[in-house]
C-alpha cells in the first residue's frame, strides 16, 4: 500500500517497501539528493531533514513511519538560499567539502527554530550530533550565532 | 545592437582557435582541436583557464578537483587578480579531466599553488596586456597611458571601456610573451576573505557530489569484499538474485556485486548473501602486526636513510642517552562521502564520472584495464565530499569501470560506510624508535630513528630538521609487508611522525634541561652556520614561525596555563603550534591550539582558516579517538558509532595566524595536521606529567 506524505510542501505517494528509510526514499525515488548518505546509523546526522518540523535522522526512519508527515529536506528549506541560516552559512563561509553541510544546515534551522536565541552552549550541545570531517565546527556554531541575531532583526 | 546567442558563439568561435594556438605555454600540444571545444562553451577562451565573451562574461576554469580544499576559489582569485575583473562578475567552472589544456590535473601533496602560481598570474596578466593593447589601439593613445580597473580599460582622456567590449579586438592581438604582475601591495584579490564559489549551491543541497550523479538507464550496485588477504570461494547469489529490485550479481577478483534498482533493494540483497572464503597464509590479526614491529625493531636489515658521522661512536660517549618508542594504527580516512564513482563502458568508449583526486591517472587505470585507448575515455570531475589522500587510490574506479563492463550497462557503485571503513587503503600503522645522546652540556650530539612501517613504504623523512642540527646521525627504514591495504593519509607519513618526533624532542629538551623552544632555536642557529649534511628546509623560515607562535601564545607567560609547543615543516610549509591544557575533574581538556604557518603568500584567507583550523580538528581527533583493530583480516570498528570522530563539543579555541613574507605560495591542506599531536601532547604532559607514546591517546 502506498505512502502519502508531503516533502517540500509538495503531496507525494510512495509505492515502495515501507520499510525503506525515508533518506533512500528521498534519493533514490523523489529525486531529492541534497540529503546525504553519511553512516547509515543515525550517528553522523548528515541526513538530517524535518519530520513535523522535527528534525530527524533520514538513514534509520522507515517511510511507514512518516505517513501523512510534513517532510522538509534542504532543497525546501528556501530554494532561493534566503534562510537566515543559509545566509550565515555562505557569510562565514563555512563550507570546506560541504557533503555534511545539508545535515548541519538543517540541524542549526530546527534548533532556531525551537529556541531564536539559544546560548554558545545551547548551540554547542545543539550542534555536536552531526559530524563535520573537514573540522567546520567553528564556524558552524558561529554561523548558528549569527543567524540567530538575523533572525532578531 | 542585440547580440543573438548564436551570433556571438561563432564570434567567439572566430577568435578563439587563434587564441588558444597562441598559448602554448599551457601544452605543447594545444591545437585547432581545442577550438572546436570553445565553439561548444560559447564564450571566447582566451586560454586554458578564462574566457571573456562579447557581452562581458568573465569564466574562469579551475581544473584541479575540489575536495574541500578550496582550490575551486583559491585558483579562479590568481587569475581573477591579474586579469584585474570584479570578483562579484566572475563565474567559476570545474573544468573536466583535459590533459591537452592543463597540467598536474590533481588533488595531493598539498601541491597546486606551489605547481600553477607562475601559470595562473600569467593566464590572467596576459589577457589583461592585450586588453590594455587592444583598447590602446581603438584610442589612438600610447598603451603606457592606459590602466585597468574591475574589467575595464581606462583612457588618458577619461575613455572607459569593457573587456567585453574589447574581447574580440584583444582577441586578434598577438599573444605577449612577456607581462608584468601587480606588485602585491596593488593586490585587491589576493590575501583577502573570498567566499567558496560553491556555497550558494551546498546551502541550498544542489547535486554537487560523486555519490549525487544520476545518468539515463543507469543502475546502482554494491560490492562485497574479502577479509584481507583473503579469496573468495563460493557464493550464493540464486535467491539474491530472485528478491525485488535486484538486477544481478556477479563476481570478479574476489568480489561480489549486487546490481539492483535502488539502494534499499540491495541493502537488502546484501544481508541475504553468503560468501565463502579461504586464504594460503594465515589471515593478519593485531597480534600479527605487533609481532611484525617487535622483529622490524630487532632487525639487522634496516635501511639505511641518512647517516652523518658516526651515531654508535658518539651514543656510546654520550652523557645521557633517551630512547623512547612510538606506535600508530591503521586508521581510515572515512570521509564523510562513502567511496562512489560511475562508469558507463561502451565497446569502444567509456564515461567515468565521479570523485577522484587523480583524474588522469584512474584514466590510464581504466585504459590499462579494459584496453580501450585514454582518448576514448571521458572523465567528468563531482566534487569531493572529502577524502583525505583517500581518492588517491583507484580501486573504487577500477570496480566501477570493470562491473559496468561485465553488466554492460551505466552503473553508480556506491561503498556504504562500513564498507568504507573496511575496504582498505588505510594509513599504514608505524612503529617509530628515537635515540638522543646528549653531553655533559646539555647538547645533542647523537639522533637516531628507526621506523617500522607496514606497507608503508620509507617511513622516515631523513632529511627534514632536527637533521642538518646534529653531527651524528643515523635513520633507518623497514617496510614490511601487509595484505592490509595502505596509501597517502593527509600528511603521508608525517601525520604520525610529526607527533612522534615533538613529543620525543621535549623528551629530551627536559632531560638536557632546556626550554622546549629556545632548544629548536639553538638547533636552528647551527644549521644556519653550520649546517650538517643535506636539508630540505630553510632554518630562517622554520624560527619565524617558532618566534612567532611563542609571542602570540605568550608560552610560559601565563600562569596556571599547561603549554605544549611543536614545529613542523612538510610540504614545503612550516607550522608552529602551543596547545593549551586544563585539566578539569581530573581529565586534560585541550582548551587552545595557537597556530603560525609559513605557507607563503595566503591566496584566500578565508579559506586558509579553514584548512588550518581543519587540519590541527582532524590531526587532533585522530590523535584522540582512531583506531582499527584486525581480526583474521577484517578491520573493526566498522562504523562512527564506535570509530569516534572528534565532534563540535570537543574542540579547541584555535587561533591562526599566517606569516607576511611574500613568498610564493606553498601548500596548505596538510602542513598544519603534522605538529597537532605533537603539541597537544606535550601540553598534555605539562598538565599531567604523563607522556603519550601511541595513538590513540584515549
Amino acid at each position: 500500500m502506498a505512502i502519502n506524505c508531503t516533502v517540500n510542501k509538495k503531496k507525494v505517494s510512495l509505492d515502495i517497501d515501507p520499510n525503506t528509510p525515508l533518506l533512500w526514499a528521498l534519493r533514490d525515488h523523489l529525486s531529492l539528493l541534497g540529503t546525504k548518505y553519511g553512516c547509515g546509523i543515525a550517528q553522523c546526522g548528515a541526513c538530517t531533514v524535518w519530520v513535523n518540523g522535527e528534525p530527524m535522522r533520514s538513514c534509520v526512519l522507515p517511510i511507514s513511519a512518516v505517513s501523512n508527515a510534513q517532510i522538509t529536506t534542504i532543497e525546501g528549506l528556501d530554494p532561493a538560499g534566503k534562510h537566515p541560516v543559509q545566509v550565515a552559512w555562505d557569510e562565514l563561509d563555512v563550507p570546506q567539502c560541504g557533503y555534511c553541510q545539508a545535515g548541519q544546515i538543517m540541524t542549526a534551522a530546527g534548533l532556531l527554530k525551537k529556541n531564536p536565541h539559544p546560548t554558545d552552549q545551547e548551540i554547542v550541545d545543539g550542534m555536536s550530533g552531526n559530524i563535520c570531517r573537514c573540522g567546520t565546527y567553528h564556524r558552524i556554531q558561529e554561523a548558528v550565532k549569527l543567524a540567530s541575531k538575523k533572525i532578531k532583526k | 545592437m542585440k547580440t543573438s546567442r548564436r551570433d556571438f558563439i561563432q564570434k567567439a568561435s572566430l577568435f578563439t582557435g587563434v587564441f588558444t594556438l597562441g598559448f602554448d605555454w599551457f601544452s605543447a600540444e594545444a591545437s585547432a582541436e581545442t577550438s572546436a571545444m570553445e565553439v561548444v562553451t560559447g564564450a571566447g577562451r582566451f586560454n586554458a583557464f578564462l574566457s571573456i565573451d562579447s557581452l562581458g562574461k568573465v569564466t574562469l576554469f579551475s581544473p584541479n578537483p575540489e575536495i574541500g580544499q578550496g582550490i575551486k576559489t583559491a585558483f579562479p582569485v590568481v587569475v581573477a587578480e591579474e586579469l584585474d575583473v570584479d570578483w562579484a562578475q566572475v563565474q567559476v567552472e570545474q573544468a573536466n579531466l583535459d590533459t591537452k589544456q592543463f597540467e598536474r590535473q590533481l588533488t595531493g601533496g598539498s601541491g597546486a599553488l606551489k605547481h600553477s602560481w607562475e601559470r595562473l598570474r600569467k593566464a590572467g596578466a596576459t589577457v589583461r596586456k592585450m586588453m590594455l593593447q587592444a583598447a590602446a589601439d581603438q584610442w589612438k593613445v600610447n598603451v603606457a597611458q592606459c590602466k585597468t580597473s574591475k574589467g575595464f580599460v581606462l583612457g588618458p582622456a577619461g575613455q572607459k571601456a569593457s573587456y567585453g567590449s574589447l574581447a574580440e579586438a584583444a582577441a586578434k592581438l598577438p599573444v605577449p610573451s612577456e607581462v608584468t604582475f601587480k606588485d602585491r601591495k596593488d593586490y585587491k584579490l589576493i590575501g583577502t576573505r573570498v567566499k567558496g564559489v560553491d556555497n550558494k549551491n551546498v546551502v541550498t543541497g544542489k547535486p554537487l557530489f560523486g555519490i549525487d550523479i544520476r545518468k539515463p538507464g543507469m543502475v546502482f550496485a554494491q560490492i562485497v569484499r574479502p577479509p584481507f588477504g583473503a579469496t573468495l570461494k563460493s557464493f550464493s547469489a540464486e535467491d539474491v538474485k530472485k528478491m525485488p529490485g535486484i538486477l544481478d550479481v556477479v563476481s570478479f577478483k574476489n568480489k561480489v556485486a549486487i546490481v539492483g534498482e535502488n539502494t534499499y533493494a540491495i541493502l537488502q540483497a546484501r544481508a541475504s548473501l553468503t560468501c565463502d572464503y579461504g586464504s594460503e597464509l594465515p589471515l593478519e590479526n593485531n597480534e600479527t602486526h605487533a609481532n611484525w614491529f617487535d622483529e622490524g625493531m630487532k632487525s639487522e636489515k634496516a635501511q639505511v636513510m641518512r647517516k652523518d658521522g658516526d651515531f654508535a661512536t658518539a651514543i656510546a660517549s654520550a652523557a645521557k642517552v633517551i630512547e623512547a618508542t612510538y606506535e600508530c594504527p591503521f586508521i581510515s580516512h572515512s570521509p564523510m562521502e562513502p567511496m562512489n564513482f560511475f562508469a558507463d563502458v561502451k565497446a569502444d568508449s567509456v564515461l567515468l564520472a565521479g570523485p577522484t583526486q587523480v583524474p588522469q591517472p584512474a584514466q590510464k587505470a581504466v585504459s590499462d584495464l579494459l584496453k580501450i585507448p585514454v582518448d576514448k575515455i571521458q572523465v567528468e570531475l563531482s566534487k569531493m565530499g572529502g577524502g583525505f589522500g583517500r581518492r588517491l587510490s583507484n580501486d573504487f574506479v577500477l570496480e566501477a569501470a570493470e562491473l559496468s563492463s561485465l553488466i554492460k550497462k551505466p552503473v553508480l557503485v556506491m561503498w556504504t560506510r562500513e564498507d568504507d571503513m573496511m575496504g582498505g587503503t588505510y594509513r599504514p600503522a608505524v612503529r617509530y624508535r628515537f635515540k638522543a645522546g646528549l653531553d655533559s652540556n646539555g647538547e645533542i650530539i647523537a639522533f637516531a630513528l628507526r621506523g617500522v612501517g607496514l606497507n608503508a613504504g620509507n617511513s622516515t623523512r631523513q632529511d627534514n630538521f632536527p637533521v642538518g642540527a646534529i653531527e651524528n646521525v643515523l635513520i633507518e627504514s623497514i617496510d614490511q609487508k601487509s595484505t592490509v591495504t595502505t596509501g597517502p593519509w593527509r600528511a603521508p607519513i608525517t601525520n604520525f611522525l610529526g607527533f612522534a618526533e615533538q613529543a620525543f624532542l621535549d623528551e629530551v629538551a627536559e632531560a638536557a634541561g632546556k626550554d622546549p623552544v629556545q632548544m629548536r632555536l639553538a638547533l636552528l642557529e647551527k644549521v644556519k652556520t653550520k649546517p650538517v649534511g643535506k636539508i630540505t628546509y630553510e632554518p630562517v623560515r622554520f624560527e619565524e614561525v617558532i618566534k612567532q607562535v611563542a609571542e602570540k601564545a605568550q608560552w610560559k607567560k601565563k600562569p596556571g596555563v599547561h603549554q605544549g609547543f611543536s614545529v613542523y615543516y612538510s610540504h614545503l610549509s612550516y607550522v608552529a603550534q602551543i596547545a593549551e591544557v586544563k585539566v578539569e575533574k581530573g581529565k586534560p581538556r585541550v582548551t587552545k591550539v595557537t597556530a603560525v604557518t609559513d605557507c607563503g603568500e595566503v591566496i584566500n584567507l578565508s579559506g586558509a582558516e579553514n584548512q588550518v583550523k581543519g587540519a590541527i580538528i582532524d590531526g587532533m581527533g585522530h590523535a584522540m579517538f582512531a583506531k582499527l583493530n584486525f581480526q583474521a583480516g577484517v578491520a573493526s570498528p566498522q562504523n562512527f558509532n564506535v570509530y569516534r570522530m572528534i565532534r563540535g563539543n570537543e574542540i579547541p579555541v584555535i587561533d591562526a595566524h599566517f606569516v607576511n613574507n611574500g613568498i610564493a605560495p606553498t601548500g596548505l591542506g596538510e602542513p598544519a595536521l603534522p605538529p597537532t599531536g605533537g603539541s597537544i601532547a606535550n601540553a598534555i604532559y605539562a598538565a599531567t606529567k604523563k607522556r603519550h607514546y601511541k595513538q590513540p591517546f584515549s
